[in-house]
């Protein structure tokens, strides 16, 4: 047994596997960041920080005659989210039923997803991540209003990047409602903007929640360092006479190794 | 002896799966003779021969990689899985089922589960990289 104490929970075997299913169900469209950046791990729990390869110099210090450096690591976050699914529900699972309510495993899901997003674009100060949309030098390009020049943005995005000396092939990040957007906007003629902005890229167009606006970014890779601790994973707190009480943790890093390898689209109104 | 390593009749193999099988078969060979002069120097106690039988157990130890190495270049989604397995740190077992699961091998029976209950016996999920390889 690991510190996720499944084997100590009132959960048959078969229920488990519906209850990782179910979690992969809703979080593998939901992680988008992940489809763009590298990941590397998972290493386990006990693995606590990323090696940054930098030191910090100790200059007052009693020791004559030495120098001290002190190396510089960026510490994991750990990432829970709580959910709980009532016991009547396990039971009529054992029995068989097809339609268990799991809404609340459901919204853990979500929100995990969006926070390692959103720690993957946007950052995550307190912890000391920078976030690919903070990093980037580049003058961000306004997307504007209208979705069927969005191809002559993401086009000046890339053209931008491959001028940095940042090769291809790009992706691009949206937000959810620019997703929409993209997917029901034809350009004059009919052509979609969908297939339009692929052939632009060349690489994956992807809805991802904890995006503001979006973001082109080049998938050659080394760029963008994801650093896996444990990998998300369905855990058990605790029962009640009610409720099983679990939830998905997952512990992580991400360094933005090459900030020039990517643009910001900030979604504007004008 | 000469056909042993085959399987199936080996007139009905194309010409590369019988290469394969040939390297596997190497490859096989090189591992059980690593083993075997693991135990030799285990026993062996004179200085000299436990010396001469370490060289030689390195030269399997480079075959073997070689063999490997040929394998894994025939067969990309071998090759995934390794990389992310071999020269990691950490859980082989999580390592095992991530590295599965983004080589798009992952496909699971249901009925599979490890003492935990989950489908890898360490409650990870294994869904590891998403990040899709673009030619």
């Amino acid at each position: 047994m690991n510190h996720l104490l499944r084997s100590l929970a009132p959960i048959t075997d078969a229920s488990w596997s519906v209850l990782d299913r179910e979690a992969t169900d809703h979080l593998l469209p939901a992680l988008g960041a992940r489809r763009l950046i590298d990941f590397s791990g998972p290493h386990g729990w006990h693995h606590s920080a990323t090696n940054l390869g930098r030191t910090t110099a100790l200059d007052t210090h009693p020791m004559a005659g030495v120098a001290i450096v002190q190396r510089r690591v960026l510490p994991l976050l750990e990432l829970r989210a709580a959910f709980r699914v009532a016991r009547a529900e396990l039971a009529d699972l054992e029995r068989g039923a097809v339609d268990v309510s799991l809404l609340d495993l459901d919204g853990a899901a979500r929100r995990i997803a969006l926070a390692e997003n959103t720690a993957i674009f946007a950052g995550f100060e307190p912890a000391g991540i920078v976030g690919i949309a903070q990093a980037s030098p580049h003058a961000p390009i306004p997307l504007g209003i209208e979705c069927a020049r969005y191809p002559a943005q993401a086009a000046k995005a890339a053209e931008t990047l491959l001028r940095a000396g940042i090769a291809g092939p790009y992706g691009i990040a949206l937000s959810p409602a620019i997703y929409t957007s993209v997917v029901e906007t034809t350009e004059h003629g009919g052509y979609p903007v969908f297939e339009h902005l692929g052939h632009i890229l060349g690489g994956p167009i992807l809805r991802v929640p904890g995006v503001e606006g979006a973001v082109v970014l080049s998938l050659r890779g080394e760029d963008f360092l994801f650093d896996s601790g444990q990998d998300l994973s369905v855990g058990y707190e605790r029962c009640d006479e009610s409720h099983v009480h679990c939830y998905l943790e997952e512990s992580f890093s991400f360094r933005v190794a090459t900030p020039e390898a990517a643009l910001v689209l900030p979604a504007t109104n004008a | 002896m000469g056909v042993d390593q085959y399987h199936e009749p080996p007139a009905e193999l194309p010409a590369e799966t019988r290469t394969f099988a040939r390297l596997s078969a190497s490859l096989t060979e090189e591992a059980e003779a690593i083993g075997w002069y693991e135990q030799r120097v285990a026993i062996e106690p004179d200085a000299e021969a436990r010396a001469i039988m370490r060289d030689a157990q390195g030269e399997e130890f480079k075959h073997f990689c070689m063999d490997l190495e040929f394998l894994l270049r025939k067969t990309p989604v071998w090759r995934d899985i390794a990389r992310g397995i071999l020269f990691q740190e950490g859980d082989i077992v999580e390592h095992g089922e991530a590295a599965e699961a983004s080589a798009g091998g992952g496909e699971r029976d249901a009925t599979e589960s490890g003492p935990d209950g989950s489908l890898n016996g360490s409650g990870s999920l294994g869904i590891g990289s998403l990040k899709e390889r673009i030619a």
